[in-house]
């Protein structure tokens, strides 16, 4: 066990490396950060000081490194268009966001675990055509088009709930089910495969023989099994839901990373772009590791100490 | 079986329309997409003449997303057609050589899967600029590894199969026995390249909405459905209908690709 976590520990560390890496390649390739920082009116003299002062005469690799050396100091440079350093404003964002996208697991686990279980005890009823109807849309209506019609429906047409905004529970249910339902229809398609495998094993026609009531054998015997995998899309449902959640958060002007993104990008404020894609990937990759990990606990059949990392 | 050829006929049949509404965009459109007149800004649907409306600069909404419809389906054939080449290779030569080449292939994988797509889609936009050719670009890049990944483990299936074997002591070029290898892994290689291109249309959409895609005189679903934003209180036609088309096309592309994984793997259902 031990020798697995160091090695998925060491995986992780060389994908975070990689990540800086592109993340230093962006802020290079969007043009000389020297333009971006002094005023138009500077003379040549001027910028080649600042430039030897700022390092940029260095060749790259060592301008990676020093990159580098500063992110592990936790110095991540200041936005352009704040003028405060990038970190502290990504961190005053960072519960929004960290809110929204559990708000969003919430959903499709809560939603799409159930409506799967219903499919797969009911396979090919009504109810099956109807859950698998709802998954298919769930992953093909685009994120922001759906925030929009339930703006439409919902805000200006019923006057259920707020259009924007971040506080009270009725602010949070549109947002949530827009950053949640594409991860709802995989949960739920998910959960009606794994289930129907499960349905059909031995031990389950042991626990119905036995005469066990139908909902126990669901839930107590079959889940349980049928979650494993449910478990590690979820992991990596993570990443699509952060991703999401920068389109929701335009929607509905949640203040969280995802907003501020996006207004970093219309304003050229790079550092503050690669800051946020800096600490967007970092929680990714540490959700990743954490979810692995767990499964290794859960399931304890999968023989962690011979897994070969492929 | 028999409903799932009914939606399989469907989804082409949408498919088949839409593509071929756009080619014959210029022929079929009454009116100029880009064509304004404020005389008739925000004519409601089935009204006048315009069957979906038309918008805030009096453009009609039904010629724009025809034309709309062109950038859409271009950008999503296009770069699952690139996304699949690159991806498929890199594959092959990944499973086939093994050892370093397919360490580093997979790990520059890795550290690309480690971003949300979304996030550093919108990165490379903000480096490279906006335009179909970048978008496609994000694509490509944002795509291929999938391809790779279910290519490479097929190939390790199949590298160890006698057939492969007899062309090696035949000593035959590596180019040769990848050619041997290369019809196993079209079936993996087309159920991954249908959900990209659902994928890529909806990548498109997202970037032209964040004011990050194609240009704004060309119509997009995506800039449509961002420009009709503000008139989602009063004419909320603007944002209903760029949105249907993008669901539609979305969907009738992933229909295809179920039917796909079954008909490839009748035990997948």
């Amino acid at each position: 066990m031990a020798k697995y976590i160091s090695k998925r520990l060491l995986q992780a560390i060389f994908v975070l490396l990689g990540v800086s890496l592109v993340a230093f390649i962006i802020l290079h390739l969007s043009g000389d950060p020297l333009s971006l920082l002094i005023s138009s009116g500077a003379t040549p003299e001027q910028e080649a000081a600042i430039r030897t002062k700022m390092g940029l005469d260095d060749p790259l690799y060592i301008q990676y490194f020093r990159f580098l050396a500063q992110i592990l100091h936790g110095d991540f440079g200041e936005s352009l268009y704040y003028k405060q350093s990038t970190l502290s404003l990504i961190m005053n964002r960072l519960p929004a966001t960290i809110q929204l996208t559990f708000a969003g697991i919430l959903v499709a686990t809560v939603i799409g675990i159930p409506l799967g279980i219903i499919a797969a005890t009911k396979k090919g009823s009504v109810v099956d055509s109807v859950v698998r109807i709802i998954a298919i849309c769930g992953q093909a209506i685009p994120s922001f088009w759906l925030g929009l019609m339930m703006i439409l429906i919902f805000s200006v047409k019923l006057k259920w709930l707020p259009t924007s905004g971040r506080g009270t529970f009725a602010q949070m249910i549109m947002p949530a089910i827009t950053v949640g339902l594409f991860s709802m229809a995989s949960v739920c398609r998910l959960t009606r495969s794994t289930m129907i495998e499960t349905l059909k094993t031995d031990y389950i026609r042991t626990a119905k023989a036995k005469g066990l009531h139908k909902a126990r054998i669901i839930v107590v015997h079959a889940l349980r099994n049928s979650l494993l995998p449910v478990v590690t899309t979820i992991g990596m449902e993570i990443g699509h839901l952060l991703g999401g959640t920068l389109l929701t958060e335009t929607i509905f002007s949640w203040p969280g990373i995802g907003s501020l993104a996006v207004q970093a990008i219309t304003n050229r404020d790079y550092p503050l772009v690669q800051t946020a894609v800096l600490i967007t990937a970092f929680m990714f990759v540490i959700v990743n590791l954490i979810v692995d990990l767990l499964y290794a606990v859960i399931d304890p059949r999968i023989d962690v100490t011979n897994a070969k990392l492929e | 079986m028999k409903r799932k050829n009914i939606s399989l006929i469907i989804s082409c049949l949408i498919l088949g329309i839409m593509a071929l509404a756009a080619i014959f965009c210029k022929q079929i459109c009454p009116y100029d997409p880009n064509a304004q007149d404020l005389t008739s800004s925000f004519i409601p649907p089935f009204s006048q003449g315009h069957i979906l409306g038309t918008d805030n600069l009096g453009r009609d909404i039904l010629c724009r997303i025809i034309y709309g419809a062109r950038i859409s389906l271009f950008v999503g054939i296009v770069g699952t057609v690139i996304g699949f080449a690159v991806g498929v290779a890199l594959g092959i030569v990944s499973g086939y050589f093994g050892g370093i080449i397919d360490t580093v292939i997979m790990r520059v994988g890795d550290i690309q899967l480690a971003f949300p797509f979304t996030l550093l889609a919108i990165a490379i936009i903000a480096v490279l600029g906006a335009g179909v050719k970048n978008i496609i670009i994000v694509a490509v890049i944002t795509g291929w590894i999938k391809y790779a990944r279910v290519v490479r483990s097929d190939v390790l299936a199949v590298k160890k199969m006698e057939y492969i074997q007899a062309c090696k002591s035949l000593g035959l070029s590596h180019l040769r026995i990848m050619k041997h290898i290369f019809p196993n892994v079209i079936p993996a290689a087309i159920i991954t390249a249908t959900l990209e291109t659902g994928r890529i249309i909806l990548m498109e959409s997202t970037l032209s909405f964040l004011g990050m895609g194609v240009p704004t005189n060309v119509p997009a679903w995506g800039s449509m459905l961002s420009a009709g934003r503000t008139y989602i209180m009063t004419q909320p036609w603007l944002c209903i209908f760029p949105g249907i088309a993008i669901c539609l096309v979305i969907l009738s592309v992933n229909m295809i690709g179920d039917w796909l994984r079954v008909f490839f793997d009748p035990k997948a259902e």
